[in-house]
């Protein structure tokens, strides 16, 4: 009897510090949140969407620089997408066991923690020294870079969820071994890798560091690839340190837009993750 | 026993003549496996197996678990080569060809020998699908007669009935034991000569596992069946031919009536008898 009470009493105690952890950690997420709206939703309105980012002291939009981030966003995504997925299939698929297998996804899973300011830096060492300027494809490829360990992490662990009978049910009919993961196993991972690839528009959506060395920031609106372009992050930081008042209202709409944009795109995922499981 | 299942099943068949046990030695040999070892890496799972598989019967592999059962199976098909470290030695002949050389197309040995696993195995695609899989990978067929093989073999799988009106719908909403027809069905979809059946019923419940059996007689008029099984009343059912195996060695291979019956080896009276262990 004692020691069942005393089991009771451990349990009150780490259920009691589990929430206490969770509170702490909720508290700064709705404080963040909170100052972001009561700032940033002032701020909002059209014009954020069809004026460009102005010179100190007058009015003026985003819209150059949500450009930016989105140009930049999908060509990162268009080029991260299929070599993480590739790159994926190669560890799940072909190189389980393997030595170089190994190597590899111990190589990723540090390209995964690295800092983004260290990618950054790499891509301007191999990208914006040699052009001679900084450019909107150098800050995709930065992006790209960022995106495809997250990718392909998601690729690998969803592939090696998909039974092994499943694969061995191709094979016994005859089917090679492309065809088998074309076609068996790709189709039965295909939402947890979907929702890999979304998770990951989310994480380089709000990097900043990277794209500082990179595609720089731009005051004008810009579709040249091959030079510096605006985009959300640089400009928020730029905004937020400088001393105006109107420069520092847009800075706080942009970090709304980014949030909520982020925000959607995890709902997105994760209602994408459950109905296709609901299909099944 | 073997005959009396053929002799009573409701389905009109060519095979007339009676098989009993005396004739069965005559049975043309589909499957000749000689001297037949495995390793798993170091492990030796099997060792010196040695038997025929005969044409148009069904054999079944008994024993206890980990006597190499499922591993011989594997070795027909050579599905074991998807794994690093496994090796097989001695060979296979199928209609006179060693299926282990090394230099064959394996996919086109697979597609000769269809397999059938123990927990069902449908792929996540439409029942259509599913079927149209295994022949669209070897043929280049007109839709119409894509339908019409896809029919034939959900008909001879007996799932057809019951699927004809959902053939878009994904196989994943089958039931269990549909399942397994349905994987029966690609299995036999491809039209291959051999059919591997890898304990095709432990997953399923009795009414289904007595439908597996039905259709097992059924098909072996006209695949050469094997087929690995822990339930002896179903290896003494549907199977002509029975092969005893314990620790990796072939303990005794003869004609069912007489494994079940007068088993020339203690141990398989044994285990037979479940006074084994």
């Amino acid at each position: 009897m004692q020691l069942y009470t005393r089991r009771r009493l451990s349990n009150y105690v780490v259920v009691a510090l589990s929430l206490g952890a969770t509170a702490f950690g909720l508290l700064f997420l709705a404080f963040v949140l909170g100052t972001l709206l009561k700032y940033g939703v002032g701020a909002l309105n059209l014009t954020l969407f069809t004026q460009t980012t102005p010179p100190p002291g007058s009015s003026g939009g985003l819209i150059n620089a949500i450009f930016g981030s989105l140009v930049m966003t999908v060509i990162a995504t268009l080029v991260g997408t299929p070599t993480g997925i590739l790159a994926g299939t190669f560890l799940a698929e072909y190189a389980h066991n393997s030595r170089l297998g190994e190597v590899v996804r111990f190589i990723n899973d540090i390209l995964l923690s690295a800092p983004s300011i260290i990618i950054g830096l790499f891509v301007y060492t191999i990208l914006v020294v040699p052009m001679g300027h900084f450019s909107a494809w150098a800050g995709a490829v930065a992006l790209a870079i960022i995106m495809i360990p997250v990718i392909v992490r998601t690729t690998e662990d969803m592939l090696s969820l998909v039974p092994t009978t499943l694969r061995e049910a191709a094979a016994a009919l005859g089917a090679p071994k492309w065809k088998i993961v074309v076609t068996v196993t790709y189709r039965s991972a295909v939402q947890g890798m979907l929702t890999g690839v979304l998770l990951a528009v989310a994480r380089i959506s709000g990097e900043t560091a990277p794209l500082l060395f990179t595609a720089l920031n731009n005051q004008f609106f810009s579709t040249d690839l091959n030079a510096p372009m605006a985009n959300l992050p640089a400009v928020i930081f730029q905004f937020a340190m400088s001393p105006y008042a109107d420069w520092q209202a847009l800075a706080w709409a942009g970090a709304l837009l980014i949030t909520a944009t982020i925000l959607v795109l995890n709902i997105g995922a994760r209602m994408f993750a459950s109905w296709s499981g609901l299909q099944k | 026993m073997s005959a009396s299942v053929t002799m009573l099943s409701p389905m009109p068949r060519a095979e007339t003549a009676p098989t009993v046990p005396a004739a069965e030695n005559a049975v043309p040999v589909k499957v000749q496996i000689n001297d037949v070892g495995f390793f798993y890496g170091k492990f030796r799972a099997l060792k010196g197996v040695t038997l025929p598989l005969h044409d148009r019967r069904v054999t079944a592999f008994i024993g206890p678990s980990g006597c190499g059962k499922s591993t011989l199976l594997r070795i027909l098909n050579r599905i074991y080569e998807l794994y690093p470290n496994q090796t097989a030695t001695g060979e296979v002949v199928v209609d006179g060809e060693n299926i282990l050389s090394p230099g064959l197309d394996l996919n086109l040995v697979r597609s000769k020998i269809g397999m059938v696993f123990q927990k069902p195995t449908p792929f996540p695609m439409s029942i259509h699908d599913n079927i149209a899989f295994g022949i669209k990978l070897y043929e280049r067929l007109p839709k119409s007669e894509l339908d019409d093989r896809i029919e034939s073999a959900l008909r001879r799988a007996a799932l057809w009935d019951e699927v004809k009106d959902k053939l878009r719908q994904s196989g994943l909403g089958l039931s269990g034991g549909q399942q397994q027809r349905l994987c029966i069905a690609r299995a036999i979809a491809v039209e291959p000569e051999i059919l591997l059946l890898d304990e095709p019923a432990s997953a399923l419940d009795p009414i289904s596992t007595q439908r597996i059996e039905e259709l097992i007689a059924e098909l072996k008029s006209d695949y050469c069946i094997a087929i690995v099984t822990h339930n002896m009343q179903q290896a003494a059912r549907s199977s002509d031919f029975t092969a005893f195996m314990y620790l990796g060695e072939l303990i005794e291979f003869d004609v069912t009536e007489r494994i079940f019956t007068a088993p020339r080896v203690k141990r398989t009276e044994d285990y037979i008898t479940g006074r084994f262990g």
